[in-house]
């Protein structure tokens, strides 16, 4: 008997202690809500370090699964969204207007990434990283260089192609093969897109998000979708690998900070990105990274070397041929379902 | 001592956390966005593509499940013998690995499974020729196996443990062979084992998400996956609450057949 | 014969621990990507206890298992009572309500879950999902599993026993106390740690239920290990928690050994 009242003392005291951790809890805090490894840790250590703020870190793997978690539930303070779905919560109203004179190192952000079509007057999204999204292969496994989506329908490569499992993303392929926009509302083009996708089945080793990268890197295939910047950091593990933004054209994206209406901590949420926003901070997250950062004055710290890799920075020539994704709006769910036809179809 | 009231907290309990929810899922499932009254969800979920996400999760979790009860069940009859039936720690044996994280463990089978993985690094050193099954149904099916296979051996095991080893030995003595007292003594004996052994392998493997994400490698989608991508991703819940509803009845059925077969269960074990 | 059946039995359990081996070997991997072997190291035990998020999980794991085993030990106890005390056809309809969440698949009981607590969330206009959530999962699908391990053991009590005690005068609290409860107690006990280890493994419910900033380590593995490789980190913690659950079941064992010798010579000696 003596024993049970012991475990439950013990039960207690648990209990107790948590709810008193639970008040003591007035300390700073930030929940950013970021795609997987998509921060220097070191960054948000040094910012702990001078503000006292902790950040607790939430990781998303795509834009659709995030913006159902910040449309029914709060406590997001940053979140960061890719432009078109940064549209997406702007017209659903999620978003809260920022505060620009608490984010004064908004001035080093690029000319180019500001005045964007889904926040023409600057009101809601600041800058952080941009990229392209293309094809990186193993160059000692390829019959040729790739410089066609159509490597991707190669029969010779079966087994040995990943594809990125996210429906915008897997869908931008086929439909600049086919000449089309990656935007497009048209329900044929749209067909005839997935049609291509699959006939390609067969040739797919898997759809996968961020293990893609580990995959590459082990060798575990031969060519793969893949956003520029992670293509960069798997560069920097394995030589091999080269990246090619496909002739046909390609998408290009900027993912930014945002706060959403919900956020039980605005005051630290802008802190944050101000402190994001610095030259060197952001010199910094762009190097760990391996994305190429939005921020103007940052290029300078970064190693020039790494400067003129053309992953890092996409030449006038190539992003010329890349177009930003827009929401799509009730023509989503037309997307959704030839995706699901794909994913599912044998 | 007769007092049925102290079971109140636990009624209001379930009443909240059980029933409502349910009732949620079946307010979701019939009606659209506008919540207005629909049958579109099921509509949907009969057309040929969904249906045969549905049958595919059968014949998966169908196939894991036999191959369950074929490496379970001899398993369960060693360790039942006398000969190792004081051996309590060898039984333990097999409980242990499910003290593991089981996400951990599926996921270490990939590392096992790669191309370049552990598997084909020791088939190599051996000059083996390579496998590759990551990524198929065969990587699925494999992950449910492992991942289910304790949940066979164990009742199994409880069901030949209560053998009167004396009916065993009085049917040797009785002239009876070794098949024939397997076939005509121990294996009926073993039945309700095999019976519940079968439910509780067949059930989660119809039903999860995560051994097809992981080893599947995103094309084998199984109904699991499809009900969290409603949810997670597609953002239809309207549909994904309907297709909730039908895994529910696919269980419920497949629990009222079983049971059928089950008769001595009165409504209420465990294991 | 007996050759065979060792081999047989071999066969299967090197199945059964090949991945944890994998998983313990890399644990003392130096190198942080899997498939490299970089040398014997401590190194990420050591960064295991420095990681403040992977700390905060374990934390809310153990606490969310403690507290769920508990309250659903308490709750699902009186439910076995109460339920053995109420006639046939009440008691046949809420034992079947009673197998719903044992039954009914995870990821529904999840989502159904959820769907209750955003629509709490949104009828109050204040509150969001978070500890308090999972906490409310974890109770709800662990008190099913403590009722049916101690409604046997109510079952086989003797009511006679406790109107006799109470025929010798102890009060109503103190026979139960005393008389009824240590009857009950190796059920309870089984359900209690059923529901514990039931707590430590979900991910699935949890998944649906949690809220921003809320992870247990089965969230953790799920968002770190399943999207950019083992992170080896972990896989020292599972390695940490696998041998602390293993000499915990041996010291279990070993005391059950013993006392059922005890009984036996109690046995032998009345």
């Amino acid at each position: 008997m003596k024993k049970i009242f012991f475990v439950l003392l013990c039960v207690f005291v648990a209990i107790t202690s948590s709810f008193l951790s639970a008040c003591g809890k007035n300390k700073e805090e930030l929940i950013f809500y970021n795609w997987q490894d998509y921060i220097d840790p070191d960054v948000v250590d040094m910012f702990t370090e001078e503000t006292g703020i902790s950040v607790i870190i939430e990781p998303f793997d795509t834009n659709e699964s995030m913006y159902i978690k910040v449309k029914n539930t709060g406590g997001y303070d940053v979140i960061l969204p890719s432009d078109y779905m940064v549209q997406r919560m702007v017209n659903d109203g999620l978003l809260e207007k920022l505060d620009m004179s608490k984010i004064p190192n908004y001035s080093h952000i690029d000319d180019n990434f500001k005045n964007l079509y889904f926040d023409p007057a600057n009101e809601y999204f600041v800058p952080y990283m941009w990229g392209t999204v293309g094809i990186l292969y193993d160059s000692t496994r390829v019959y040729e260089p790739i410089d066609s989506w159509e490597a991707l329908w190669d029969e010779r490569y079966e087994g040995e192609i990943f594809m990125y499992n996210s429906v915008r993303d897997a869908m931008t392929a086929p439909l600049k093969m086919l000449g089309y926009s990656v935007n497009t509302l048209d329900a044929g083009e749209l067909d005839e897109a997935a049609a291509l996708l699959i006939e390609q089945k067969p040739l797919v080793k898997a759809y996968l998000g961020e293990p893609v990268k580990d995959k590459m890197i082990g060798g575990e295939g031969i060519m793969a979708v893949m956003y520029s910047g992670d293509a960069q950091f798997c560069q920097f593990e394995n030589e091999n690998l080269v990246y090619t933004i496909p002739k046909e054209g390609s998408n290009i994206f900027v993912d930014g900070l945002v706060i959403p209406k919900t956020a039980p901590n605005k005051e630290n949420a802008m802190k944050f990105i101000d402190f994001l926003c610095r030259p060197e901070i952001a010199a910094l997250n762009s190097e760990y990274l391996g994305y190429s950062t939005a921020n103007r004055s940052a290029l300078e710290l970064i190693d020039p070397e790494l400067m003129e890799n053309p992953i890092f920075w996409a030449t006038d020539e190539e992003i010329a041929r890349c177009e930003f994704f827009e929401d799509l709006g009730d023509f989503r769910d037309d997307f959704d379902r030839v995706w699901s036809e794909v994913l599912i179809g044998n | 001592m007769r007092n049925k009231w102290i079971s109140g907290p636990y009624l209001v309990w379930m009443a909240l956390f059980i029933i409502i929810p349910l009732f949620l899922t079946g307010y979701y499932a019939f009606t659209d966005t506008d919540g207005a009254f629909t049958m579109a969800g099921f509509s949907r979920a009969f057309e040929p593509m969904y249906l045969s996400v549905l049958l595919n999760s059968i014949r998966i979790a169908a196939i894991s499940t036999a191959i369950c009860l074929l490496l379970g069940y001899p398993v369960a009859y060693i360790l039942s013998r006398p000969e190792f039936a004081g051996k309590s720690t060898l039984f333990f044996l097999f409980a242990v690995p499910m003290w593991m994280n089981y996400l951990l463990r599926t996921y270490s089978w990939m590392s096992i499974l790669e191309t370049n993985g552990i598997l084909n690094s020791l088939l190599a050193f051996l000059r083996l020729p390579k496998i590759d099954i990551l990524y198929t149904d065969s990587a699925v099916i494999l992950g449910m196996v492992y991942n289910f296979l304790p949940f066979m051996i164990l009742p199994i095991h409880t069901a030949l443990a209560k053998i009167d080893y004396s009916l065993v030995e009085s049917a040797q003595d009785l002239g009876a062979n070794p098949v024939t007292v397997f076939k005509r003594v121990v294996l009926p004996l073993s039945v309700p084992g095999v019976v519940s052994g079968i439910t509780m392998v067949f059930m989660p493997a119809v039903t999860t998400f995560i051994i097809p994400s992981l080893l599947g490698g995103g094309q084998y989608m199984l109904i699991g996956n499809l009900i969290e991508n409603q949810f997670l991703t597609a953002y239809d819940w309207n549909f994904g609450a309907a297709l909730s509803l039908i895994l529910m009845a696919v269980i419920i059925l497949s629990m009222m057949i079983v049971l059928r077969v089950d008769k001595d269960n009165e409504g209420g074990t465990l294991i | 014969m007996k050759v065979l059946k060792r081999a047989y039995l071999a066969v299967i359990l090197i199945f059964l621990y090949a991945p944890i081996v994998v998983l313990i070997v890399f644990s003392f991997n130096e190198a942080k990507s899997r498939g490299v072997w970089g040398g014997f190291s401590l190194k990420w035990y050591g960064e295991l206890f420095k990681d403040r998020q992977i700390i905060q999980a374990l934390y809310n794991t153990l606490l969310i298992a403690a507290i769920s085993a508990v309250t659903a030990t308490a709750i699902g106890t009186a439910a076995a009572l109460g339920i053995n005390a109420m006639r046939r056809t009440p008691r046949k309809v809420i034992l079947n309500l009673s197998n719903i969440p044992v039954m009914n698949p995870d990821i529904v009981t999840g989502v159904s879950l959820m769907l209750l607590f955003l629509f709490i969330v949104g009828l109050i206009g204040k509150g969001n999902l978070g500890f308090g959530t999972l906490l409310m999962s974890h109770i709800t699908f662990n008190i099913p599993y403590v009722t049916l391990s101690v409604l046997p053991k109510v079952r086989q009590l003797d009511p006679a026993i406790y109107e006799a005690a109470q025929d010798l005068g102890a009060k109503p609290f103190t026979s139960f106390w005393r008389v009824v409860f240590p009857q009950l107690l190796p059920g309870i006990v089984t359900g209690m740690i059923f529901a514990f280890t039931l707590s430590l493994d979900d991910f699935v419910i949890s998944f649906f239920t949690t809220g921003p900033g809320v992870s247990n380590l089965s969230i953790i593995i799920y968002s770190s290990a399943a999207k950019r490789g083992i992170n080896p980190e972990i896989n020292a913690l599972s390695t940490f928690m696998f041998v602390v659950v293993l000499l915990l079941l041996f010291l279990i064992n070993r005391r059950d050994a013993r006392e059922l010798k005890k009984n036996k010579k109690k046995e032998i000696r009345t």
